[in-house]
């Protein structure tokens, strides 16, 4: 277990730390004090586990490899940048471009997320990357999305407040969006569709993430009813396939 | 020189602005603080701060401070300040030494009243502000190596070449009062960094600090150079100052209509507006003003004489967070910046696309 006080250290001697306690084999370390340090966990693998307080900066987690990070506090921009396997758990609120090009892993967030979460998240084969948000998001949500999943709970929504922003699923060629409730048609993006086809399986999966999500963030959520949860998908799977080469 | 893929320079631009509603004052310490922890995001060519209310004796005198190239442009253009302005007080802005901070130009402010003869004599000059901006366009224009970067009223801007924080520290800011600030940190993408260039860009009370690029920006500069105003900055963000001097001040928009017409909402949105009085209203807004809608990724800060407004564009392709605590409102590119400075801020929220924060001083209506 190790302790490390981030006030006033920059971001590179700080992942450095991080590293170097790693390489010793201490791989449940805590930060403390943090205040907008940029790729915190960048890369790191599968042994480590890192719990966060204060506000870790943009690029949180970026290419992580495999390690758990538990933040206390909110978080900024970009995390999970292109991250490959692990998880991260938010007690907040997040900024904008969540889970930009993930690639793999779960990235639960207790609160709100900004604009453009999940843009470009994709899967392949058994690597199929999930993002949870608690609250509402903003404009853009899965945006050129080609693959994972995203579950919008909508808690604790003020009267007349959307789950979602404008433009929710534009350039959307794969993946899956599920939403609590149904918002208005125009919010959503060409490339996005209201499927009809909610399965056992959704619904599975939906009370899966949705009872991890209780368990981190200690939850009752005795009034969220999963029937009422849409799930979109996206139009054309390859909507470009005869742009640029045809067969 | 280190290769690409050697050298990575994270930056991207940081703004940051405090104000105290009751116009309680406190020194630069503190936005200098807020902005010198987003470093990374500038890379030194371009530092700067505004502060409002820290010229109490001179009140109701406009400030100019200039850079001045040589001592021979600083003669032509005291001569023609002389020949317009009543010349209250002059002085060099006092600076301290800072190792990084180079290749310094002189620096003056002036404290000065518009001459009453002068004033009248000119025939489309209507009041004492319109023949101080006049003044100030015409010095940035014709007299090459002098720059006029501040000319409000109990207000100033400390900018140049630098990161924020060493700029704060060479201006002594640590000892002014101000009830507002703002700061920029520089990441420079089209033009060079030079001094004039750095932010804020101010014309009279008005002051600008942004993060993004203007994609719009020529033809803004078209729309408002027909207005008299002249862009000589050689950088966008210039005019966003200028139009919403002329929307509010020359055009006496309010300033929340003002902030439509910079950024307008989509017109679908304007079709699904339940009210036709407001739906009229907004297609005139981007009928008659469709050359000043600023388009391309922006956050920006706005400072005046009756308090703060911190936008993003539509879409909000650039980052902005604001938080609350007692009298005082906070807004940066990211929330650490308001957190190092501001222990558990009441609120913390993030402003959609489009939609101003707009914080009034105590006794101020829009």
């Amino acid at each position: 277990m190790e302790t490390i006080d981030a006030l006033n250290v920059c971001y590179y001697d700080l992942n450095s730390l991080i590293d170097n306690s790693i390489e010793t084999d201490n791989n449940d370390i805590t930060l403390k004090n943090v205040f907008g340090q940029r790729y915190i966990g960048r890369g790191l693998p599968k042994k480590a586990k890192l719990k966060i307080y204060g506000t870790p900066g943009n690029d949180m987690a970026a290419y992580m490899d495999g390690a758990e990070i538990e933040v206390f506090g909110n978080s900024q921009d970009a995390v999970g940048n292109t991250m490959n396997y692990g998880k991260i758990v938010i007690h907040g609120n997040c900024g904008d471009t969540l889970g930009y090009a993930m690639r793999g892993g779960e990235i639960y967030v207790e609160g709100n997320v900004g604009y453009r979460v999940g843009i470009h998240m994709k899967e392949y084969k058994e690597m199929k990357p999930v993002i949870v948000i608690g609250g509402k998001a903003g404009d853009f949500l899965g945006e050129y999305m080609a693959g994972g999943v995203i579950i919008l709970l909508g808690l604790n929504l003020v009267k007349g407040e959307d789950v979602i922003g404008r433009f929710c699923g534009t350039g959307m060629h794969g993946g899956v969006i599920y939403l609590n409730g149904s918002p208005d048609e125009y919010k959503f993006g060409k490339e996005i569709v209201k499927s009809v086809d909610v399965t056992d399986e959704d619904i599975l999966f939906l009370r899966e993430h949705i009872n991890f999500y209780k368990k981190m963030f200690n939850k009752q959520l005795d009034n969220l009813k999963i029937e009422v949860f849409s799930k979109y998908v996206a139009v054309n799977k390859n909507p470009y396939l005869n742009m640029y080469c045809t067969y | 020189m280190l290769r690409e893929g050697k050298l990575r320079i994270p930056s991207g631009c940081a703004i940051s602005g405090i104000i105290d509603r009751k116009r309680n004052k406190f020194n630069g310490e503190e936005i200098i603080k807020s902005i010198a922890l987003m470093h990374d995001r500038s890379n030194g060519l371009g530092g700067g701060f505004a502060a409002y209310g820290i010229y109490p004796s001179y009140k109701d005198f406009y400030a100019l401070h200039i850079f001045y190239e040589s001592l021979s442009v600083k003669a032509q253009t005291e001569n023609f300040i002389k020949r317009h302005f009543d010349v209250e007080k002059a002085e060099s802005i006092p600076t301290r030494p800072v190792l990084s901070i180079v290749n310094i130009p002189l620096i003056w402010r002036y404290f000065v009243r518009p001459q009453a003869q002068a004033c009248v004599s000119k025939d489309d000059c209507v009041d004492e502000s319109d023949f101080t901006s006049k003044c100030v366009i015409k010095i940035n224009t014709d007299y090459e190596g002098a720059y006029v970067f501040s000319s409000g009223k109990n207000m100033g801007t400390f900018k140049g070449v630098g990161y924020p924080e060493d700029i704060g520290e060479f201006f002594m800011l640590d000892t002014y009062e101000a009830h507002m600030w703002t700061a920029h940190g520089r990441f420079p993408t089209n033009t060079p960094g030079w001094w004039g260039g750095a932010h804020p860009f101010t014309i009279l009370n008005w002051s600008v600090v942004h993060n993004g690029e203007i994609s719009s920006y020529d033809t803004n500069r078209r729309f408002v150079e027909m207005y008299g105003y002249k862009c000589t900055l050689k950088t966008d963000t210039e005019v966003i100052t200028y139009l919403f001097d002329m929307l509010v001040r020359k055009h006496k928009l309010p300033i929340e209509k003002a902030i439509k017409v910079v950024s307008a909402p989509f017109w679908d949105d304007i079709e699904r507006e339940k009210s036709e009085e407001v739906k009229n209203e907004l297609k005139s807004i981007r009928a008659v003003y469709a050359n000043a809608l600023v388009n391309g990724p922006f956050s920006i800060i706005l400072g005046y004489e009756k308090g703060m407004i911190a936008l993003n564009d539509r879409i909000k392709l650039r980052p902005l967070v604001a938080a609350e605590k007692g009298n005082r409102i906070y807004v940066a590119s990211e929330e650490s910046a308001i957190r190092i400075i501001c222990n558990n801020p009441e609120r913390v929220w993030s402003p959609r696309g489009g939609e101003p924060v707009v914080v009034l001083l105590e006794g101020e209506q829009e």
